[in-house]
C-alpha cells in the first residue's frame, strides 16, 4: 500500500531524513521507533507533504504521490494524527470531527456515529470546545477526526504523548480494533515500549534519519531488542 | 438633542464603524494580514457605485455590483501578490501599502481629483420636529445584516469551518485535506467584497475622490484593534462600545472629541486587554467550559 524509497528531507539546508526506505502492506500495523531527535516526526511530516522531500519517492496505492501537496495526499486517503494531537482548540468537538470529512475523496463517509461508537465520551462532549478536553480526550478526538474521513492509511505521530498510562492502552485497543473491524492500515511513530509491543505487527528502527533495522515476529515482544533502539 | 436624536446618532456611528471595519476584520482576523489598502478598496467600491449609477444602473444594484467587482479585484490581488506573502505579516504591510498608493494615484490620474456624486436616496423622516435620513437608518439595518451574514458564513458553512480551522493551524488543516491557499484567497476576496460594499453604501453620502477611503481608515483600524481577531464577536462588541463613546462625546463636546474618544478607548483596551474584546470573550468561554 505504501512504499518509500530513498527519501531525503530536512529543514533549510540541514538534512534530517536520508535515504529512508520502508514498505507497508495493506491491513498491517507498522511502527517506526527510535530515540528523540533522530527524524521520526520529520519523516512523518514529509510523508504527509508538510515538509518537501529533496530526494526519493513515495508511492501510495500504486501512485507516485511525492509531488502531491499535503491536502491532495489527504484526499488520496491518508489520515494523520499529529504529534501533540493537533486539535483545533476553539472549535467544538463536533466541528473538529467534521474537519476530518475532507480526507479520502473516494470513500467519503462523514458518519460521526461510527467514531462515537468507539469513543462514546466524545458524543457527550460534542458541543464542548476541544481546548477544554483532557489530554486523553484530545488524543481520542484526534484519532476520531482522522477516522471520520474513512482513510485507507492512518498515520499517527506519537499518539500517546502526554496522556495518562491507563489511556495509552485504551487508545491502543481502539486502534487495533479499528484495524480489525474496518481494515485500515496503520503506520505509527512511537517511543512508548508498551504501546509498540501491544500494537505493532512489524517495526522499523530509525537512527540518524535512516532505517537501521526491521523488527518482526517475537522480537517485538523482546524488551532487550527494542531497548537497543530506544533511550530508556 | 432628543433621545431619538442620540439613538439615531448611535445607529449612524455603529453602522459606520461596523461597515468600515468588517472587511479589514475578516482579512486580519482570519489571515493575519494587515491590509493597508483597505481604504482604497472602499474607495474603489465608491467609484464603481457612482460610475454605475451615473451610467443609469439603479443605485442598489450598483452597490451590489461594487461588492462583487471589488471582491473579484481582491481575489486577483491575492493571487498575484498577497498569496506570496502568507505568514509574512510585515512584508504584507509594505505590499498592501504599495497597493494603496498605486490605487489612489491611479484613480487620480484616470478620474481627476473628484467625480460628480450621486444624491442620498430615500429622503428623510421627521420626528419631534427634527429630520433624520432614512438612508442612514437603512445603513444601520444593513450593518446588522452584514454581521448576520458573517455569522452564517463562518459558523454554518463548510468554508467557514475550514477558515476557522485554518486560522488556528494551517498545517493541521492542510493535512486534513483543506486547500488552505484557496481558503485564504476566498477570505481575502470576501474581505475585499465587504470593503467594496462599504464604499458603495457610503458613496451617496460623501464626496467621491481618490482619498475617499481615508475617511474610514482610522475608525476601521481602531474598531479592529479594540475588537480583536474574531471578526464577528470583535467587530460587533467594538462597534457597539465605540459607537456609544463616539455618539456620547460627539453630543456633549462635538466631532473632534468623539474621534479623540475612539483613540483613547483604543489605547486603554490595548493596555488592559491586548487581545481585544473577542480575545477576552474567548478566554472567558474556554475558562467557563473548563470549570
Amino acid at each position: 500500500m505504501l512504499k518509500v524509497q530513498g527519501l531525503q528531507s530536512g529543514y533549510d539546508k540541514v538534512i534530517v531524513v536520508r535515504d529512508l526506505n520502508i514498505e507497508v502492506q495493506e491491513g498491517e500495523i507498522v511502527s517506526i521507533i527510535g530515540r528523540n531527535g533522530i527524524g521520526k516526526s520529520t519523516f512523518v511530516k514529509t510523508l504527509m507533504g508538510l515538509i518537501p522531500s529533496t530526494n526519493g519517492e513515495i508511492t501510495f496505492k500504486e501512485k507516485n504521490i511525492t509531488k502531491l501537496k499535503a491536502y491532495e495526499r489527504a484526499w488520496f486517503g491518508i489520515g494523520y494524527v499529529p504529534q501533540g494531537h493537533g486539535t483545533f482548540p476553539t472549535l467544538t468537538v463536533e466541528e473538529n470531527l467534521l474537519m476530518g470529512g475532507s480526507i479520502n475523496k473516494d470513500r467519503k463517509n462523514n458518519d460521526l456515529n461510527l467514531v462515537y461508537e468507539y469513543f462514546p465520551k466524545l458524543k457527550d462532549r460534542r458541543k464542548q470546545k476541544a481546548g477544554t478536553l483532557s489530554g486523553g480526550e484530545q488524543a481520542a478526538l484526534a484519532v476520531s477526526r482522522a477516522l471520520v474521513g474513512n482513510p485507507d492509511l492512518l498515520v499517527l505521530d506519537e499518539p500517546t504523548e502526554g496522556i495518562q498510562p491507563n489511556l495509552v492502552s485504551h487508545i491502543s485497543d481502539i486502534v487495533r480494533q479499528i484495524n480489525k473491524d474496518i481494515g485500515i492500515t496503520v503506520l505509527f511513530v512511537e517511543q512508548h515500549i508498551g504501546l509498540i509491543q501491544q500494537m505493532s505487527q512489524r517495526c522499523y528502527a530509525m537512527d540518524k534519519g535512516q532505517v537501521v533495522g526491521e523488527i518482526v515476529g517475537d522480537d517485538i515482544k523482546d524488551y532487550s531488542v527494542l531497548k537497543q533502539y530506544l533511550a530508556v | 438633542m432628543s433621545i431619538f436624536g442620540f439613538i439615531y446618532q448611535y445607529m449612524d456611528n455603529f453602522a459606520f464603524l461596523i461597515l468600515a471595519a468588517i472587511g479589514l476584520a475578516v482579512i486580519f482576523g482570519m489571515m493575519g494580514i494587515i491590509n493597508l489598502a483597505h481604504g482604497e478598496f472602499i474607495m474603489l467600491g465608491a467609484y464603481i457605485t457612482t460610475l454605475a449609477t451615473m451610467a443609469g444602473i439603479p443605485l442598489f444594484i450598483s452597490i451590489a455590483l461594487s461588492a462583487l467587482l471589488v471582491g473579484i479585484y481582491g481575489f486577483i490581488i491575492d493571487r498575484l501578490i498577497i498569496s506570496k506573502l502568507y505568514g509574512r505579516t510585515l512584508d504584507s504591510v509594505v505590499a498592501t501599502w504599495g497597493i494603496s498608493m498605486i490605487m489612489a494615484q491611479g484613480m487620480l490620474i484616470i478620474f481627476g481629483p473628484s467625480i460628480q456624486g450621486v444624491g442620498t436616496p430615500l429622503g428623510s423622516l421627521s420626528i419631534g420636529g427634527e429630520n433624520y435620513s432614512v438612508y442612514r437608518i437603512l445603513l444601520f439595518v444593513i450593518a446588522i445584516a452584514v454581521l448576520g451574514v458573517i455569522y452564517w458564513v463562518f459558523m454554518h458553512t463548510k468554508f467557514g469551518l475550514q477558515s476557522r480551522a485554518t486560522m488556528q493551524s494551517q498545517e493541521i488543516a492542510r493535512s486534513l485535506g483543506v486547500n488552505t491557499n484557496k481558503v485564504y484567497s476566498l477570505t481575502f476576496m470576501l474581505g475585499a467584497a465587504f470593503a467594496g460594499l462599504t464604499g458603495g453604501l457610503y458613496a451617496p453620502t460623501m464626496a467621491v475622490s481618490p482619498s475617499f477611503g481615508n475617511s474610514f481608515l482610522m475608525q476601521s483600524f481602531v474598531t479592529v484593534i479594540v475588537g480583536g481577531s474574531n471578526p464577528l464577536i470583535g467587530t460587533f462588541l467594538s462597534g457597539g462600545v465605540l459607537g456609544f463613546v463616539n455618539s456620547a462625546l460627539n453630543m456633549i463636546w462635538g466631532t473632534f472629541y468623539g474621534r479623540l474618544g475612539l483613540l483613547i478607548v483604543a489605547i486603554i483596551v490595548i493596555r488592559l486587554i491586548p487581545l481585544g474584546f473577542s480575545g477576552l470573550v474567548e478566554k472567558k468561554l474556554m475558562r467557563g467550559r473548563d470549570a
